[in-house]
């Protein structure tokens, strides 16, 4: 027994570096992106070209489905670090925000276009739409982590109502009409959705980039990620030393409030309208799924935005990747299902255990066959 | 004598890895009888209770009923057996209502005459004095009421044991009068009950016998009259009256100026735990504790004192001045943290490494938006797992992966670093090896050495004796004493523990 | 007691923010394009379902009872909902009620409420096809006349008086037919569906699936749905030209996607509209979408005529002269559109 044991020893450092490798957290998302990119390579290299094409409005912008990704892929990224914040500190998630996001985005188009479904030119300035925009959702998400917090109600319960009610109002907010900014009224509006002239990377990608780069400095300067998974692991000791749990849950609420602002401002400049019954419909589903993706728990605790992020462009991969084989969208659904098949089953307690049982076993039938 | 008995149970051992539950445990109820099982925590009292419920498998022993050999594998099979058991929780549905309960999964074939059911109900919660009505919901009935409908549930299955394993801890007063009541007329009927409580004087005043277990074996069975309080206490401590071994040197106790302004001092605190509003204070260098049994109220007072649970009244003053503790970061504010009993529940955040637990005090009375910086957090987190001594692979790993020992000795590196003015500590040294233990009691004396004042809690009576200068004890939510100087002896402490005579 | 907290809390929270909202609006100009007979008073309805009171004005006027879906749903729901608050008015010798829902149930219990209250006509466009025959039935036996809109229901032909409806398949024909007069030597068509399974889906579909069967010079280069969705709609354009894929056609089969499909082709510097390298096709003739057409952007836009009200209301003056009434539907070229062409059908 003695001797197997030692002989165990150096086996499993090696082992066992592995074993820290895999553990990490955000090899997970890592790993599915490198399927992904594999797939493609061998299915059809052209899917990472990326050209140089000039719009109609004759500016030269960067294109191919690469491109597509990281475009399309931003709501997505911006709205998975609210969701990341919200899972950790509550331990479940807002399953509102593509209501939310026809909030956010009939605000926008309602402050900008007034009572005028078609204006000539804008009622008021852009930034101030944003800002209305951001204040608003900041209310709404401040709205479920109320319930989330304070009433103690499940977050997915909490937020069916905001899910449920959230596209009525919107469509409230623009009194029933479809507002339309166009190019005569305001040219500088689609630019948040599309590209500035004369630079070729599409704008969303900044703006992600920017959320990214704030909450990378709110989390270095603030005690926001100590707080949200103290609270999320243990309630009752974060209330021991001196950490309000409500108030940490319905901070992240109020953080994924404004990420579902930015969100919500990107998809109205996209197209420069908006249709309050379809606009974000079923983000949320893949937002939760990123963050299970990024490997967070999804019971709250621990988190990692970074994997959140690369989660959310690895389904916006996986989108664009089952669009350009010509999937139907309607079958688009059950591939992600797959996957989160896939994430479940790899993630259960029982299957990691067996299969550290199975390593064990295979080691020792190793070792067991050295020694004799 | 072995005519009346009704349950026998010889010899019985049930073994846990690593642990010895229970070792060769006798065990005899009469027809008729309320007989009290009573221990201390880890005594083996419920384990007892499961061996015989047929919910953990015995690995040695015997089972008699009426005489005869039994053997009871499942909760169905003691039920079938005629033992009934009524838990401290509730497990009946309080959407149904009181008959339905009464009778739910009780009822064989299809179809189920509930008229029929209902006359029945009424009639057996008549006779047993339970005021409910049968088609009354279960939910809307008192937790008491709901308490003997379990009972009327337990006894309507002709049940010839009933087991109640502390029924009465959620009951004020008069309900558990009410209970009495009902407890004495099935005994009258020649039920033989198992009474599981903590509270001595319940045990006093409807009790028969008392079987006593302590670490897994039976201490004795006693005639309650053959058993005053006092003896109780120490059968369940193990200690022996007349062992008064003074471990505690005068030289501490003499240091502290009792006549100086206390560091800490309430008045009349009072909180929404079921405590008796109480005095207490704390001077520089001091260490006190606060005793009792469990349940007795000593965890509730310093939850008051910290702000852990909602304090409804009452004056606290620090160094003097008048302050106002709502919520722990208020006593946080002022220097007063608090080690929890429960260190799962209320200490560690499980998956935070051993370097956040370490800091998150300190960090949360920095401020949300001046964190440590990590190279600080390192440096703190090294220095205190070096002084404590705390055995992790490193800081970064996760507190739960360490040992309770461990762990514990992280919590308190916590409090440490956050500079304590006064620190309290409740069970500190519970389900720890006795390695650590000993090392935090000298942790204690050589704090109050460097003039910090402390509480310590501990179910140990001489480990309270060998660190504290003076004793709050506790008995039902209720300030009883206060011992200190020549009064710090076991005796005097068991006799005080105990009240009543003696 | 702490469920009513907890709806007070809610409920204060939606009026805290509706405040805020009128408050940031009000600066918002007052210039309206509105066309003056739709401006009917739109209320905000945040709830599903809601009655409006008749108002009791004495005799003289024909009582109507209107069972609608929730005018949130849609801009289509939105302007026939307009277009009936419009038509059924005191002044046209109207007492009307109004009864919103998406559910079924819901609908069928106004109705049985409508009857009770002894209005001459019954207008329903019904959420749901079935469970309409014995309340049909009930308003027979009570001398009401009703009169479906909108959609269908299957129930016996004698329970109605007339039933006025759109034709979808037709809607799609005359795209379909515009499209071929356009006399292209190829067609490369990439198809943007609506909601899999909806009636307006199945016909608009079904004229183009039917033609390209048949024409050796007609190709789908892709057929996906885009659920009504821009959005969607903007990221199948974008993975075909990603993909190199050739096209000259699009085929959307809402106004909503022929945009998002307009957003890509634009993004890509691929020219579209009249005269130009792809023709949009576009469908519900949103007033947005018809100024894109009059300014040449887009190729054809078919229309789903929202405005019932003006054929029921010749029906209760002058009697119905079949039980299946087919509105006239339009179908505008870009070239052809004019600025009353816009005004009058844009929704």
């Amino acid at each position: 027994m003695a001797t197997s044991q030692n002989l165990l020893q150096p086996k499993q450092t090696t082992g066992g570096i592995v074993t820290k490798i895999f553990s990490k957290q955000i090899v997970i998302p890592l790993i599915a992106l490198m399927a992904l990119v594999l797939f493609n390579l061998i299915a059809d290299p052209s899917f990472f070209h990326i050209t140089l094409k000039e719009t109609n409005d004759g500016y030269n912008v960067l294109a191919g489905n690469i491109i597509s990704v990281i475009d399309y892929g931003s709501e997505l990224a911006i709205l998975a670090i609210g969701m990341t914040l919200v899972t950790s500190s509550s331990g479940g998630q807002d399953i509102s925000v593509g209501a939310t996001i026809a909030i956010a985005g009939s605000v926008v188009m309602r402050v900008l276009c007034g009572e005028n479904s078609a204006p000539t030119e804008l009622q008021s300035s852009i930034i101030v739409a944003f800002i209305v925009a951001v204040i608003v959702s900041m209310l709404f998400g401040a709205f479920n982590g109320v319930l989330v917090a304070y009433f103690k109600i499940q977050p997915m319960v909490a937020t069916l109502i905001m899910f449920t009610a959230g596209r009525s109002i919107a469509g409230w907010i623009n009194e029933n009409k479809i507002m339309n900014i166009s190019p005569e009224c305001s040219r500088e509006f689609a630019y948040f959705g599309n590209n500035i002239p004369g630079i070729p990377v599409p704008t969303p990608v900044f703006i992600a980039a920017a959320c990214m780069i704030i909450i990378a400095l709110v989390l270095k300067f603030t005690n926001l990620r100590l707080y949200s998974q103290s609270v999320g692991i243990n309630p009752n000791s974060s209330k021991l030393n001196g950490i309000n749990p409500q108030t940490v849950k319905l901070i992240t609420y109020v953080i994924l409030g404004v990420c579902v602002a930015v969100a919500g401002f990107i998809k109205v400049s996209r197209l420069s309208t908006i249709n309050y019954s379809t606009i974000g419909k079923d983000i949320e589903m893949d937002v939760i799924l990123a963050v299970a993706l990024g490997g967070n728990p999804l019971g709250g605790g621990k988190f990692n935005i970074t994997a959140s992020i690369i989660g959310a462009y690895v389904i916006q991969m996986l989108t664009t990747t089952l669009t350009k084989y010509d999937v139907k969208s309607t079958e688009i659904p059950a591939y992600k299902a797959i996957v989160v098949i896939i994430l479940v089953v790899v993630s259960a307690p029982v299957v990691r255990q067996k299969m550290t049982q199975l390593k064990k076993k295979l080691t020792a039938s190793k070792v067991g066959k050295e020694v004799s | 004598m072995e005519k009346s008995s009704l349950l026998e149970m010889r010899g019985i051992c049930k073994y846990f890895p690593n642990v010895r539950a229970l070792e060769q445990v006798d065990f005899t109820l009469r027809e008729g009888e309320i007989h009290a099982l009573m221990g201390e925590n880890g005594a083996g009292k419920s384990t007892l209770i499961k061996v015989l419920t047929g919910v953990y498998p015995k690995d040695g022993g015997e089972i008699r009923l009426s005489g005869k050999h039994v053997s009871i594998r499942s909760p169905q099979d003691a039920q079938n057996a005629g033992i009934s058991t009524v838990y401290q929780e509730i497990t009946l549905c309080p959407n149904l209502t009181v008959a339905e309960n009464m009778f739910i999964g009780r009822t064989k074939g299809q179809l189920t005459n509930w008229k029929k059911i209902n006359t029945h109900a009424g009639e057996l919660l008549d006779s047993l004095g339970i005021p409910a009505l049968p088609q009354q919901q279960l939910g809307s009935c008192s937790i008491a009421v709901q308490q003997m409908v379990a009972i009327a549930r337990a006894v309507d299955m002709e049940c010839k044991v009933l087991i109640l394993d502390e029924p009465t801890s959620s009951l004020d007063e008069q309900e558990v009068e009410k209970l009495f009541k009902l407890m004495l007329s099935l005994k009258k009927k020649g039920v033989g009950i198992i009474f599981v409580t903590h509270f001595l004087e319940q045990v006093y005043e409807v009790c028969d016998r008392i079987t006593v277990l302590r670490d897994g074996q039976l201490v004795g069975e006693y005639i309650i009259e053959d058993l005053p309080r006092v003896k109780l206490v120490s059968k369940m401590l193990g200690k022996e009256l007349d062992d008064m071994a003074d471990i505690k040197s005068d030289a501490d106790t003499a240091k502290i100026d009792y006549s100086s302004t206390p560091v800490y001092e309430a008045q009349k605190l009072a909180g929404t735990t079921g405590i008796k509003p109480f005095d207490f204070a704390i001077r520089k260098g001091e260490v006190n504790g606060f005793t009792g049994l469990l349940g007795s109220g000593r965890s509730e007072c310093v939850r008051a004192i910290y702000g852990a649970d909602k304090v409804t009244g009452g004056i606290v003053k620090m160094d003097g001045k008048q302050i106002n503790i709502t919520k722990p970061l208020d006593a946080m504010k002022h220097g007063i943290f608090y080690l929890a009993e429960d260190r799962k529940r209320d200490g560690i955040v499980g998956d935070l490494s051993v370097r956040e637990n370490i800091i998150l005090a300190l960090q949360v009375l920095k401020g949300f938006f001046r964190p440590i910086s990590r190279a600080q957090a390192e440096a703190f987190a090294d220095e205190y797992i070096k002084l404590l001594k705390i055995k992790t692979a490193s800081s970064d790993t996760p507190i739960k992966s360490l040992s309770g020992g461990n762990q514990q000795k992280v919590i308190l590196a916590r409090w440490l670093l956050a500079n304590p003015i006064y620190l309290i500590l409740d069970e500190p040294t519970r389900g720890i090896d006795i390695g650590t233990k000993i090392e935090i009691q000298k942790l204690v004396l050589k704090l109050a050495a460097e003039g910090k004042s402390v509480t310590f809690i501990s179910s140990e009576i001489d480990e309270m004796l060998r660190t504290c200068s003076r004793l709050i004890v506790m008995r039902d939510g209720r300030v009883v004493g206060e011992l200190s100087g020549e009064d710090l002896t076991q005796n005097k402490i068991m006799a005080t523990i105990a009240g009543g005579e003696s | 007691m702490k469920k009513l907290v907890k709806m007070l809390v809610s409920s204060a929270v939606v009026a805290s923010m509706a405040i805020g909202l009128s408050a940031c609006s009000a600066g918002g100009g007052t210039g309206s394009t509105q066309a003056p007979t739709q401006a009917a008073p739109t209320e905000g309805t945040t709830a599903a379902a809601q009655t409006e009171a008749p108002v009791d004005t004495g005799d003289g006027l024909i009582k109507v009872g209107i069972i609608n879906n929730d005018p949130n749903e849609s801009g289509y729901r939105t302007a026939n909902d307009r277009d009936m608050k419009a038509t059924f008015t005191e002044e046209n010798g109207y007492e009307a009620s109004f009864f919103y829902s998406l559910k079924n149930e819901d609908q069928i219990a106004a109705a049985q409420k409508f009857i009770q209250d002894e209005v001459d006509y019954l207008l329903i466009s019904a959420a749901g096809t079935s469970g309409w025959d014995s309340v049909l039935q009930d308003a027979k036996n009570a001398g009401i006349k009703v009169i479906l809109f909108d959609r269908t229901i299957d129930a016996d032909e004698s329970l109605y008086e007339a039933s006025i409806v759109s034709d979808m398949a037709k809607e799609g024909q005359t795209a379909v037919d515009w499209l071929a007069s356009q006399g292209l030597s190829e067609y490369n068509i990439i198809h943007i569906q609506g909601v899999m399974g909806s009636s307006a889906q199945i016909g608009r579909s079904g004229a183009l699936d039917t033609k390209v069967a048949a024409e050796a010079n007609w190709n789908i280069i892709t057929q996906q749905t885009g659920n009504w969705s821009a959005e969607e709609a903007q990221q199948i354009v974008q993975a075909q030209i990603d993909a190199g894929k050739k096209f000259n056609v699009i085929y959307a089969e809402n106004d909503d996607m022929a945009k998002g499909a307009v957003q890509a082709l634009d993004k890509a510097g691929i020219s579209h509209g009249v005269g130009k390298d792809v023709i949009i096709i576009g469908f519900d003739c949103n007033k947005w979408a018809l100024q894109e057409l009059l300014a040449g952007n887009w190729n054809y836009d078919g229309q789903c005529n929202p405005f019932q009200a003006s054929y029921i209301n010749d029906i209760i003056k002058n009697g119905a002269k079949q039980k299946t009434v087919i509105m006239e539907e339009k179908g505008f070229d870009a070239s052809k559109i004019t600025q009353a062409d816009v005004d009058q059908y844009g929704i």
